[in-house]
């Protein structure tokens, strides 16, 4: 049961994802060109997608999950360095090249070489995260 | 209204149920730098199957789109230079910052969540830095 909704899920996100145009890297540049020829399309994608999306935070309300368990606690309100620094390095690396990790995903198998190498980098990225946040943690826990 | 704007919320609309689906089913946020980065670096590894079966289809599916008709074209730049930097950040932000457009901008602003929306703003200022820069040196 999990795995067909994960199944239907990761369908669901890639069909969206292809459709919405999201897997062009012009339309989400055009997005963060503010100062130029501003394209607001993902606007509308991230619009279409948040009220769905608020409608089931709703129905988690007083239910559990299909399959069992408890639904995802809601997180406290801090920010931390960590959430920051994260969200800026993952804007710049975003408006290098276009690509997020849903669509540098979706668009995996018709991408080309420059989707694959982004995708590499990316994997390299998420691999080394861990890594170097225990590197940085290291100096405060020593003391 | 042009068609551009129609199906990005055709599609937004589906990215939505997506969201809903993998959390009213399997009680989980589906974010994508989540899901990939946990088989990635092994801290989803009792979760991996449907982490596994989830990216097949965000894969598969557009893939068979793609196939099938639907022309799309990802003009993505071919500077390895570019791609490189930008796919290490990314990858590294998205962790170091636990999210990326999907988990913080769909799933967190959905809930009213602080932080997703505190990073939504912070990702999309640096983006919009990040874009405004290179052109000026392109």
């Amino acid at each position: 049961m999990r795995l067909i909704l994960a199944l239907l899920a990761g369908g669901l996100f890639g069909t969206g994802l292809h459709l919405s145009g999201m897997t062009d890297t012009q339309k989400v540049l055009g997005f963060l060109d503010l100062f130029g020829a501003w394209d607001p399309t993902l606007m509308f994608v991230m619009g279409g997608a948040i009220v769905p999306m608020a409608i089931a935070w709703a129905l988690t309300r007083g239910r559990s999950p299909l399959v069992g368990g408890t639904f995802p606690a809601k997180p406290d309100a801090k920010l931390d360095p960590r959430l920051i620094s994260g969200a800026v390095m993952f804007g710049i690396g975003w408006g290098l090249v276009g690509l997020c990790p849903g669509p540098a995903l979706a668009s995996l198998t018709y991408g080309g070489p420059s989707g694959l190498i982004f995708f590499s980098a990316m994997v390299i990225g998420m691999w080394l995260a861990p890594r170097a946040l225990r590197l940085l943690d290291r100096p405060a826990t020593a003391e | 209204m042009p068609i551009e704007w129609i199906w990005g919320l055709v599609g937004g609309a589906l990215i939505g149920c997506a969201g809903a689906v993998y959390l009213l089913g399997n009680g989980r946020i589906m974010g994508a730098s989540g899901i990939l980065g946990g088989l990635v670096d092994g801290t989803g590894r009792d979760t991996s199957a449907e982490r596994l079966a989830f990216l097949a289809a965000l894969i598969g599916v557009p893939a068979l789109l793609f196939m099938w008709g639907t022309p799309v074209e990802t003009h993505a730049t071919t500077n390895w230079l570019l791609l490189v930097a930008g796919g290490l950040l990314v990858g590294l932000g998205t962790r170091i910052g636990n999210g990326c457009t999907s988990g913080h901008g769909v799933c967190g602003i959905s809930r009213l969540n602080i932080r997703g929306i505190v990073a939504t703003c912070i990702y999309i200022g640096a983006g919009v830095l990040s874009v405004t820069a290179l052109r000026g040196m392109f």
